[in-house]
């Protein structure tokens, strides 16, 4: 360990936020105080219940002494308020799990409930620097994660140190010097487990940093196995496997019996207290200080007072990964919303926008538009083209205000954009990405999704307009089919991105067209459809279609990020720049 | 099953037979300190024998060292068996694997077969090794108390005999009725998982349409559903440890009153009571364990079911040992005739009554929308799959007289997905012909238009490539690929529309490049784009797995209504005035 300083660092510096995590989950917690008390309460009664009875047991085989001399009324006395007991305690046990369950999901409840929320105003800048995986796993996964751990966790390291105290109490009242004689050999058995879980914890490291190797030997050769056929390679990838599979056998069986040894050690040594428990207790009983009911006490005593131990050692490994989890969460939920929204809405507009000597970079340090300016008239077409990954999306952001400008500014009809509603700007515009997304959940629910009360015929209408009523009305329950993921081929997503469009009519539109995997028939029609919902309308196109950039008013050419040309075709032709470059290759013949 | 199985534990026959051999001693030894303890109350205590109360205590000793002694000896055993088994079973399963055609790998799907690599395995191994461990331990704990109980008093043990199959009844019923409601649970869960996925890939479209506020709306909907279930689940399943625990100390309840009856006639002594009382508590203990015992092997027994499978499906096609070489003389390099494929479960054929055939040297485009069967086509040439009807000839000779080795030298294949490996850009070129110098790599990577891309990284050939190739744009990872396919030095190169992700320019320059390499290449491209085959010598075009044309760009302009339909969709100002009607307006 001490080989390490910087673990040792990082870990002190884990604690400190680990502590400041914790006053914040109590925070979602003391919804609960009350529930929170009772399982308390309850666990403290089924503890000293479950211990006391074994107490019980022993006066009433006390009262069996000998051929003629069994005091049955006693152990009629001693059995019936057992019975008795054991219903109490059971009845606690099970009220105090519901009552935990109810507290842990609850908890759950309230914490997905609020990032959800969060997420909603989260800047776009977080959520595209992050990755959907790990804030999904934040917020299902850590969460729980962090409830278990922390509610169960609490209540179970409560209870194992109200089981020590109760253990230690009771024995105490059967005999000191045995209590004592326990108390001083259990330490014994901490010290062997600890020694081998320290041995082990190196074996378990190499295991499972083998382990990892072999994963991503497999997710690359299976995971593409159709190359690793076409090039024959199927003999090397064997081998190679082969390697690590043996190196992973080597060190697999020596982690998972040092492992296993644990057991075994912690039991000998507790058997060992056990023997000495005996034979304490024994001679105890010769020097008259012990019954032999007291020494079954005893006996059983000794070997549970041991689990409370390694249950709190447990508990707290636990409680410190649930406030690792923590930590996770409040980061999320912590990060800054994004700058609030102005009262003012944008009304019903005309669809002049006006680009004033904007700048925008994502990174700081990397300058991407620049002074750009742009004056469009209503229903005017812009095409941005230019080589893919250039940023093209990067327009589009600004406009939706997904992002806000850097420098300069953006009116919508003479009203600077900044200075309205996020809500009352984007209402004003029809958005089809080429990223097509589709809701889990009906047709109807998506073509709805931006007019909810949307009546049936306008549904219809919109399906009609779009081109996507032909296959709508052969899906198996036509609106009311239920999507996933797969059911549509990406152009019959792209028709139904363009028909939930078509319901709401705003009069700007933001458009993107795709650039492959659709079938010639499908294109068309999609092309059709945009032609539809563009007719008077102020249009961004993103364009890889040299028909519809030659038929727009402005073509914005970009390369690298930036904006470098900026004119119509013919203009842009003459200029002979990078868009007539652009252009010409897609003519260039092979000599 | 099992017996598929058995053979991977073949040469850890000793081991698996030891292993729960030895835990049996352990509880043996365990079970025998009750009745010690009973005789140092019985005898030392009864008659103040000290000596005799030390020499039990000894015994206690013994018998512990003992118990550690077998049981670390079992442990070990067990280990060594698992983990060895799991190793032979891993290493086959991956071999097997190598041995799939692409038919194979379509059906299972590679995921699954990742999943039955890692997860599934690792479990049977820790199945395994706790079966080896504790299945025959925790029965033994409990059959052998209720069997020391009846050599103490059977009048006393019938309550053991009554008990035991009662607790089991319970345990099994509230699991029974529990683990189909953990598991709607879970698909709640899947849902809200969803739901949150959704929320974030979807945020610009929510954003976009205002509607954050039905979207947390719906979140919370089901996020409500689930904690309700979730707590109801609980209820039941938390009735198990009161429930067992109360049944538990009736039982024990029974016991001491029935011991009662039986000291008072003399038939037992108080020690041997107190022995009773440790084998109840002994056996509880066992109990549970037991039922998450049956609980783990349970899961893994299913997944050993789902590895088995994996095994037991047979590669479908099959090689010949000693393949023939090629006529060198012969005219066509490829020859398709009558040629129909249809995928393994598909309904229907994906192509049908293919024909035609390609000189050696020629230039093939194929084009056609999404589906037609563009892949499908060229994924005969390599012989990735068989034909179903009609032949397929490289060389004059059918693909199916090639050896393994022979076809996958003559072919040489780019696909759709750009797919670079973890190490050097060397090591990934190398994949193509091991012996490959840095001069043909270079040559390749020229070809390929990707030496800007080398030279751009640190320690050009030597650059690390991360996993999936994630440190390369995806034009770069498909320049890289095409290098790779080109190292190989193939009579018939097949690039299946990869070179999608280049613009105009470099696609028109990679193709140029190509078109003047030395030697009789054959090239097949798969495009979507007119513009990047329309030079090509021979053009087909494919429509729902027909051959609707074939001949050159001008033949086809001629008498391919397929044809000119996806080439005025891409190049609408070339339309004849009269066919004009959708061309846009300014």
């Amino acid at each position: 360990m001490s080989r390490n300083p910087q673990a040792k660092g990082k870990l002190s510096l884990k604690e400190g936020s680990s502590l400041h995590a914790f006053q914040k989950v109590m925070k979602f917690i003391g919804r609960y105080r009350v529930h929170l008390v009772f399982s308390i309460l309850l666990a403290a009664v089924s503890v000293v219940l479950q211990l006391y009875i074994p107490i019980l047991f022993g006066d009433a085989i006390d009262g069996i002494v000998d051929k003629g001399q069994v005091d049955f009324e006693l152990v009629a006395y001693y059995l019936s308020r057992i019975l008795v007991l054991v219903l109490v305690s059971a009845a606690a046990t099970w009220v105090m799990s519901v009552i935990n369950n109810r507290m842990t999901y609850r908890v759950v409840q309230d914490i997905r409930e609020k990032a959800i929320r969060h997420i909603q105003k989260l800047p776009l800048s977080y959520l595209d620097g992050h990755s959907t995986g790990d804030i999904v796993s934040r917020v299902i996964a850590d969460v729980a994660l962090l409830s278990d751990g922390l509610l169960l966790g609490f209540t179970q390291l409560f209870s194992g140190v109200i089981t020590i105290g109760v253990t230690l109490a009771f024995m105490l009242s059967k005999s000191l010097i045995i209590t004592g004689l326990v108390i001083l050999l259990t330490p014994l058995s901490f010290v062997v487990a600890r020694f081998i879980a320290t041995r082990s914890f190196r074996m378990f490291h190499k295991q499972s940093e083998t382990r990892g190797r072999q994963t991503a030997i497999i997710e690359e050769m299976i995971g593409n196995q159709k190359v690793v056929k076409a090039f024959g390679y199927e003999e090397k990838a064997s081998a190679r496997f082969a390697e690590v599979n043996e190196e992973l056998k080597e060190c697999s069986q020596k982690a998972v019996f040092y492992s296993s040894l644990t057991n075994p050690c912690t039991r000998f040594v507790n058997n060992v207290i056990y023997a000495a428990v005996a034979l304490a207790g024994a001679l105890l009983i010769l020097a008259g200080n012990l019954t032999v009911g007291g020494l079954s006490v005893l006996l059983a005593y000794a070997n549970q007072y041991m689990k409370p131990f390694n249950d709190i050692s447990s508990v707290i490994t636990e409680l410190q990964n649930a406030l690792a989890c923590a930590s996770r969460i409040f980061e999320l939920l912590e990060e800054p919303a994004e700058s609030p929204d102005p009262a003012e809405a944008l009304s019903q507009v005309q669809g002049a926008v006006e680009v004033q000597d904007v700048s925008f970079s994502y990174d700081k340090k990397k300058k991407l538009i620049e002074h750009f300016s742009l004056k469009t008239k209503p229903g005017m077409r812009v095409a941005i083209v230019g080589p893919t990954g250039c940023g093209k999306t990067t327009f589009i952001n600004l406009l939706m205000r997904f992002y806000d400008v850097d420098g300069g500014r953006i009116l919508v009809d003479g009203q600077p954009i900044q200075q309205v509603s996020r809500h009352s700007l984007r209402r004003n515009y029809g958005m089809v990405l080429q990223d097509t997304w589709i809701k889990n959940g009906t047709v109807r629910e998506n073509v709805c999704f931006g007019k909810p009360d949307a009546t049936e015929e306008e549904i219809k209408k919109a399906c009609v307009e779009a081109h996507s009523w032909e296959f709508i009305r052969r899906l198996p329950k036509g609106l009311d089919t239920v999507l996933n993921e797969d059911s549509l081929s990406q152009g019959q997503k792209q028709l139904l991105c363009i028909t939930r469009v078509m319901l709401c009519l705003p009069p700007m539109l933001i458009l993107d067209e795709a650039t492959s995997s659709i079938d010639t028939r499908t294109e068309l029609q999609i092309q059709e459809g945009f032609e539809k919902l563009m007719q008077g309308r102020t249009s961004f196109i993103v364009a890889h279609r040299l028909s519809t950039i030659r038929n727009a008013d402005v073509i914005l050419v970009m390369k690298d990020g930036r904006i470098v040309e900026q004119g119509n075709h013919q203009e842009l032709m003459a200029a002979g720049g990078f868009y007539s470059h652009l252009y010409n290759s897609q003519f260039d013949r092979v000599s | 099953m099992m017996r598929r199985l058995a053979v991977y534990l073949k040469n850890y026959k000793m081991e698996s037979i030891l292993a729960p051999l030895f835990k049996a001693l352990e509880v043996v030894f365990d079970l025998l300190v009750p009745i010690v303890v009973a005789q140092i109350i019985d005898v030392g205590v009864a008659q103040g024998d000290t000596g005799y109360i030390i020499r039990r205590v000894l015994l206690l000793i013994l018998l512990a060292l003992l118990g550690l002694c077998s049981s670390v000896t079992a442990q070990y055993f067990a280990a060594k068996a698992s983990v060895g088994f799991a190793t032979k079973l891993r290493q086959s399963v991956f071999d097997h694997v190598q041995r799939f055609s692409y038919t194979e790998l379509d059906t299972i799907g590679t995921s699954t077969l990742i999943t039955r690599l890692t997860d599934d395995i690792n479990q049977v191994q820790n199945g395994l090794n706790m079966g080896l461990r504790l299945l025959l331990r925790s029965p033994l704990v409990v059959i052998g108390s209720m069997i020391m109980a009846f050599t103490i008093n059977v009048q006393c043990a019938l309550t053991f005999a009554v008990s035991i199959p009662l607790l089991f009844a319970v345990t099994f019923c509230i699991m029974f009725v529990s683990i189909p409601l953990f598991r709607k649970v879970q698909g709640k869960l899947d849902t809200v998982t969803g739901l949150t996925r959704e929320n974030l890939t979807g945020v610009r479209v929510i954003r976009a349409f205002c509607r954050e506020q039905g979207s947390v709306e719906e979140f919370e909907r089901e996020n409500r559903a689930l904690t309700h279930f979730s707590e109801f689940v609980g209820k039941i399943s938390a009735l198990l440890n009161p429930l067992t625990y109360v049944l538990i100390n009736i039982a024990t309840i029974i016991l001491i009153q029935r011991a009662g009856v039986q000291v008072n006639l003399g038939d037992m002594q108080q020690g041997q009571v107190v022995a009773l009382y440790n084998y109840m508590a002994q056996m509880i203990i066992e109990l549970i364990k037991l039922a998450s015992l049956v609980i783990t092997l349970n899961k893994s027994l299913a997944c050993a079911g789902r590895v088995v499978k994996v095994l037991e499906v047979e590669p479908g096609m099959q090689y010949p040992t000693a393949g023939k070489t090629a006529d060198a003389a012969a005219q066509n390099a490829v020859e398709f005739s009558h040629v129909s494929f249809t995928y393994a479960g598909a309904g229907a054929p994906s192509l049908s009554d293919i024909s035609f055939s390609v000189k050696k040297g020629q230039t093939v485009g194929i084009i056609g929308g999404t589906g037609s069967g563009k892949t499908s086509l060229v994924n005969l040439i390599p012989r990735f799959y068989d034909a179903g009807e009609g032949q397929v000839r490289i060389n004059g000779l059918p693909v199916e007289e090639y050896s393994k080795e022979g076809i996958c030298q003559k072919v040489g294949v780019v696909p759709q997905r750009a797919v670079l490996f973890k190490g050097s850009i060397r090591d990934n070129l190398k994949w193509g012909n091991e012996n490959a110098s840095d001069q043909l790599l270079w040559k390749a990577i020229d070809t390929a238009q990707a030496r800007e891309v080398v030279e751009g990284k640190p320690g050009m050939l030597d650059f690390a490539i991360s996993q999936n190739g994630k440190n390369l744009s995806g034009g770069q990872r498909q320049r890289l690929t095409i290098a790779r396919a080109l190292v190989k030095e193939p009579e018939i190169l097949i690039l299946d529309d990869s070179a999608s992700a280049l613009d105009f320019a470099t696609d028109a320059a990679l193709r140029r490049a190509i078109a003047s390499m030395e030697g009789k290449l054959t090239t097949f491209i798969v495009s979507q784009r007119t513009s990047s085959i329309r030079q090509a010598d021979l053009i087909l075009v494919l429509e729902d797995g027909h051959l609707a044309g074939k001949g050159t760009h001008e033949e086809l302009m001629q008498n391919c209504p397929t044809y000119q339909e996806i080439y005025y969709s891409q190049f609408p100002e070339e339309r004849p005035t009269k066919a004009a009607g959708k061309e846009v307006l300014a």
